[in-house]
């Protein structure tokens, strides 16, 4: 369970630039949730995953997993509770290490790294198994170096390495933004049947309206740093696209604007302020 | 020619740990670590030091390494906690351990005149090198070993990406530490070792040793590849005897001077780092211009395909 309690964080605090990033957010996730975030450039949606995974520290409010609060501990320590896929398909993997070496470090989260072997026998078939279920063939590659896999392969990798040992709470940070569409809908399939399968509480950032609609049990979309709209199950399921975007409007009282979005497959940008 | 030859090989086997240890910081941590220069003479000092006071050369050893180390930590405190620039705390090091060194030894040259080395002093050149070589082999696959432990993959993921090995809960400044630790720890251990070979410690000693270490690293891998943690360890070894075979030619060079020595060190370490970049972009040049021509050349026939 993920709990926040009027977590605030200011950009460049006292100066001319000075931004909020996040304001006043509450916001509860239940074991086994499946939430999508949605906003503007500027909502606040990465600052909202950075501020849970510690990349930065929350000015103010409370952050809380299982009952820990852990808004002060250092990014390092708050691993132990949380599994993470970034946006760049770069950024989960080591290039220069084997896959197998990858899903060992992968293995040993929240554990204390000694002087035991990475790599075991028996933790490569443990590990061979795990990458079946990506149904790539990555499992006949396991001393293959990362570098040399593709962008959707690398991020079907950082996935698995972020979920296959059950973290409390995973972090999705627009994972699937840098890939071309036909292997951004591999990385969607996978997510979906990964987070359903180890029922994982899950918070998904996404540009794909689609994607925010078609996954997860719950939506919420975020503006200016506060979240303005909150969709549960039941009425998530007779969302559109068309209706989110004209409930957007109603709210914030200004046209969703990102020059990232995505409606659907299509990639139609809007460039109208 | 071939007692110089002798003396290059066992020369480039004692240097070699020296280069495992740039190997570390460099290679694997990507931290160019100037600590080197300093505490190459923290373990020859200690090492002369404690052998003209009569503890056993294996003890002398020991204790250099953990000079080193100690010093490496130093340098990796101020790097991580300190925030400061990676080269500037390694300077830093560099020269604080210049007086350090001087108070270790007392003076700045220690002869081991007169003192009984046990394992260098055997007179047979084959047996010596073989015998330096099993330790040398010995280390070296320790090394290997640990850099495929738990804490050695944080280690390497630390050098290769630091944000990912983070998200799976390796304290990065830690391993930073660790890693710059070791690899000081070894460089010591080869001061000690090359006092104990030359019989003297110098205040001097350590002055380039950085650029020999990158020397021997590079050349190593430009002969025999860094297909994995095996090879790449292996090449740094068998670089810093490459690297001595090189200085032993370059010597019998009629219009050289011993002290042109650096210099063609320099020369080595330039070359070495420009020549694969240089190579890279040229051999992209030439693929892209292929490509091209290749994608193209299917559209441009079919176009004389339909005038037909």
């Amino acid at each position: 369970m993920l709990q926040l309690s009027q977590v605030s964080k200011l950009f460049f605090p006292g100066t001319a630039d000075e931004k909020i990033a996040l304001m006043g957010i509450d916001l509860t996730l239940n074991a086994g949730d499946f939430v999508t975030v949605i906003g503007s450039n500027g909502a606040g949606k990465s600052t909202l995953m950075n501020v849970i995974s510690g990349v930065m520290t929350p000015d103010a409010g409370q952050v809380r997993i299982e009952g820990s609060v852990i808004h002060h501990l250092p990014e390092y320590r708050r691993s132990c509770w949380i599994g993470r896929v970034f946006q760049d398909p770069m950024a989960g993997t080591a290039p220069h290490m084997t896959i197998e070496e990858n899903l060992a470090m992968a293995y040993a989260r929240g554990k204390s790294r000694g002087l035991q072997f990475g790599v075991t026998s028996k933790k490569r078939v443990f590990f061979q198994q795990q990458l079946k279920r990506l149904d790539i063939g990555l499992e006949n590659r396991l001393r293959a170096k990362v570098g040399q896999l593709s962008g959707g392969e690398r991020q079907a990798l950082s996935l698995l390495m972020a979920t296959f040992t059950e973290p409390q709470i995973l972090l999705l940070d627009e994972h699937t933004a840098a890939l071309d569409p036909a292997r951004a809908e591999l990385i969607t399939r996978l997510t979906d049947s990964i987070v359903r399968e180890m029922k994982l509480t899950t918070l998904m950032v996404t540009h794909n309206m689609e994607q925010a609609i078609r996954l997860g049990n719950r939506l919420i979309m975020m503006d200016k740093g506060r979240i303005i709209l909150d969709v549960n199950e039941q009425r998530k399921k007779e969302l559109t696209v068309e209706l989110l975007l004209r409930e957007f409007e109603q709210i914030s009282g200004h046209k969703l604007a990102d020059d990232r979005i995505v409606f659907g497959g299509l990639n139609v940008t809007l460039r109208d302020n | 020619m071939l007692n110089s030859l002798y003396g290059a090989v066992e020369l480039g086997l004692l240097y070699a740990l020296m280069s495992l240890g740039v190997y570390i910081t460099f290679r694997i941590l990507d931290f160019p670590d100037l600590t080197v220069d300093g505490s190459f003479v923290t373990g020859g000092g200690i090492a002369a030091i404690m052998i003209t006071q009569g503890y056993s050369p294996f003890l002398a050893g020991l204790a250099a390494f953990g000079g080193g180390a100690a010093a490496g930590a130093c340098t990796g405190l101020l790097h991580t906690k300190g925030k400061i620039n990676g080269l500037l705390s390694g300077i830093l090091m560099m020269i604080a351990l210049y007086s350090i060194n001087m108070r270790i030894m007392g003076t700045p040259n220690i002869s081991l005149l007169g003192t009984d080395i046990p394992f260098f002093s055997i007179s047979q050149a084959g047996t010596r090198i073989l015998l330096i070589a099993i330790g040398v082999i010995l280390i070296k696959l320790l090394l290997d070993a640990f850099l495929h432990t738990d804490l050695g993959l944080a280690l390497r993921a630390t050098g290769d990406n630091a944000r990912m090995i983070r998200s799976f809960g390796a304290n990065t400044d830690n391993t930073i530490i660790l890693g710059i630790s070791l690899s000081n720890g070894l460089v010591a251990l080869s001061g000690a070792l090359i006092t104990q070979q030359s019989g003297f410690a110098d205040i001097s000693m350590g002055l380039g040793m950085i650029v020999i270490g990158l020397a021997s690293v590079i050349i190593g891998e430009a002969i025999f590849g860094t297909r994995n943690v095996f090879f790449a360890t292996l090449a740094a070894v068998l670089g810093s005897i490459v690297y001595r075979i090189i200085v032993a030619l370059a010597l019998r060079i009629e219009w050289l001077n011993t002290s042109d020595l650096k210099l063609i060190t320099a020369l080595i370490v330039i070359v070495a780092l420009v020549l694969p970049s240089a190579q890279r972009s040229w051999r992209l040049r030439n693929v892209s211009k292929k490509r091209t021509a290749e994608l193209a050349g299917p559209t441009s026939q079919q176009s004389v395909g339909g005038e037909r």
